[in-house]
């Protein structure tokens, strides 16, 4: 137990393990995050994010490898570990016959807060998240919003280390999805960690310090998201689209190369050279008396390194 | 040790809170109510009416019956409902114990339990029925309104179902050859030998014979064997629900 030491990381997974039935879910995965991150876990469905969440946060026990998460063992302490998180599972499950205010009284009494301090951190997070006027309604006539709203609420209760965050925007409208973003923002500048999985690339790009790919139970990537696009410059791409109708054909024999595609009235052309494409789309413009009437040079996005950390096989 | 202990304590308030928090949810569910008051309550009149017995002779099967069903009523469909509701989940990502957890299951049970079988023993009180020691019958009561919450917890854990109706159904399945072999309706001193053989292995049956005993003052059983049965009942439904919980845990929330 490293609890009382100065920790850098707040988790540490050391060839982290799980079989279901035989079925390797989480295979032999290591990966470590700071203390005060946003640290992102991304995959496809199935790719073993669920299963390592629920390791991580103590509710299943790992076949092999250890894990310590704010110092303790998720084998040996797996109740100091939940003592110490929130959790904002994957789907809604507050108590839909229970008020908003039960249920975060129950959430305060089961982390044992006691009740002064619950009641106190009750009110101040639900005016917080705009849930103070609805707090005596039962939770079955809330909104998807307002559900999602109330589980970052059950989830902070108990004041928490570090924050688990499945797919906290999943199904919202844009406004509470900006609210409960720019309330992760908050929460990670007042100094918590959280441990946050999406399936939305841009949500994880602004939000994220690092991120991790998993696919097929193996960690595919982790880096910041500015360095997975460096490191995967062959999928940048340029964007054209001249005044008139282009030839395909002639375009792709100009350029030399053979992944150009239209894309709607434009055509993308992917390159690790971008400097030398835009030299011959100039020429390629002079010579068959065209204008350019637009020219993007674009960073390959999230989605696309994604997409190709995916497909690859590990 | 000490601090075993403080987080034996800890654990145990924490099942309170689960136990309060089912008494809200679910102690006015449909089935719960089907299933631990509406239908004991035909099936005693169904034996009993157009018969001519004494009150205070039907009163033991009237006890045994109530406790039986009102105590196995909340039980096994808690786990099943909080599958379904993915609730169970929220639960166990909660510093709670799952055997904590299952307390809290047990001890909401046994509390409707409780409420609904002195109900019985009231009326008898208001007729004026006497009983043999009225406190030793109450610490039956409740020992074996706690046997029964523990058994129909144990009922809940397999199949790992999110359906209350299957393990409503399947729980059903045991709970009523329980009750026709448990000498509720017919004395265990009047079974044949194979029935008693039988009787001996239901928990019900030592419950109906320590409330023959302290209401007619007649038992098949000496009345400390009565009491070590349930407690040994009890404590064999604790252990296998919990193992069994434990074993399929990892299936209800998958």
């Amino acid at each position: 137990m490293l609890k009382n030491k100065k920790m850098n990381n707040i988790i540490e997974v050391k060839n982290l393990t799980k079989y279901y039935d035989g079925f390797l879910a989480v295979d032999h995965i290591n990966f470590m995050v700071k203390k005060g991150e946003i640290f992102g876990f991304l995959g496809p469905n199935g790719a073993g994010k669920t299963t390592t969440i629920r390791i991580l946060t103590g509710i299943l026990k790992p076949d092999e490898g250890t894990a310590l998460v704010s110092g303790y063992d998720v084998l040996k302490n797996p109740l100091e570990i939940k003592q110490c998180l929130g959790v904002v599972p994957e789907v809604s499950n507050a108590y839909v016959d229970l008020t908003a205010w039960e249920n975060l009284m129950l959430m305060g009494e089961l982390y044992g807060v006691p009740k002064k301090e619950r009641e106190e951190n009750a009110v101040e997070l639900l005016k917080d998240f705009g849930l103070y006027d609805v707090r005596k309604k039962p939770v079955k006539e809330f909104s998807k919003g307002m559900k999602q709203k109330l589980l970052l609420c059950m989830a902070l209760i108990n004041n928490p280390e570090i924050l688990f965050l499945d797919e906290p925007t999943s199904g919202l409208d844009v406004e509470s999805a900006r609210l409960i973003r720019e309330k992760i923002r908050q929460l990670n500048r007042d100094g918590k960690t959280i441990f946050l999985t999406s399936h939305n690339m841009e949500e994880v790009n602004q939000l994220c310090h690092r991120i991790a790919i998993i696919n097929h139970g193996k960690i595919a990537t982790i880096d910041a998201p500015e360095n997975l696009r460096t490191q995967s410059m062959e999928l940048q791409y340029i964007e054209v689209l001249f005044d008139k109708p282009v030839n395909l054909e002639k375009l792709t024999e100009k350029l030399k190369m053979a992944n150009v595609s239209p894309v709607g009235n434009k055509f993308r052309i992917y390159t690790a050279n971008p400097h030398t494409i835009i030299e011959n789309l100039v020429d390629f413009a002079r010579e068959n008396d065209l204008k350019i009437l637009d020219l993007d040079t674009m960073m390959p996005s999230l989605e696309d390194i994604f997409i190709k950390l995916i497909k690859q096989k590990i | 040790m000490k601090s075993k202990i403080n987080s034996i304590f800890t654990q145990l308030e924490r099942s309170l809170a689960i136990t309060k928090k089912n008494i809200k949810i679910y102690y006015l569910k449909g089935p719960v109510i089907i299933f631990g008051l509406i239908f004991p309550l035909f099936l005693f009149l169904a034996f009993t009416l157009g018969r001519n017995i004494p009150l205070k002779e039907l009163l033991p099967g009237l006890v045994g019956m109530t406790t039986f069903f009102t105590a196995t009523a909340v039980g096994p469909s808690i786990m099943s409902w909080e599958t379904r509701s993915k609730t169970l989940e929220r639960l166990a990502s909660c510093p709670v114990s799952l055997w904590a957890i299952l307390l809290g299951d047990i001890f909401s049970s046994f509390l409707f339990g409780i409420i609904i079988s002195v109900i019985p023993l009231f009326f008898a009180l208001l007729l004026k029925i006497s009983f043999l020691n009225f406190i030793i019958l109450f610490l039956g009561l409740i020992l074996a309104n706690f046997c029964f919450s523990a058994l129909s917890i144990l009922l809940s854990a397999y199949p790992p179902t999110d359906i209350p109706a299957t393990t409503l159904m399947l729980s059903s399945l045991v709970k009523f050859p329980l009750v026709f072999i448990s000498g509720i309706f017919i004395p265990i001193e009047k079974m044949s030998f194979f029935a008693r053989a039988i009787a001996s292995f239901s928990p019900l049956t030592y419950f109906t014979d320590l409330v023959r005993h302290l209401i007619l003052g007649v038992s098949y059983y000496p009345l400390p064997l009565d009491f070590w049965m349930i407690i040994i009942f009890t404590l064999i439904f604790l252990v296998f629900a919990i193992k069994l919980h434990e074993k399929t845990f990892t299936k209800r929330i998958s």
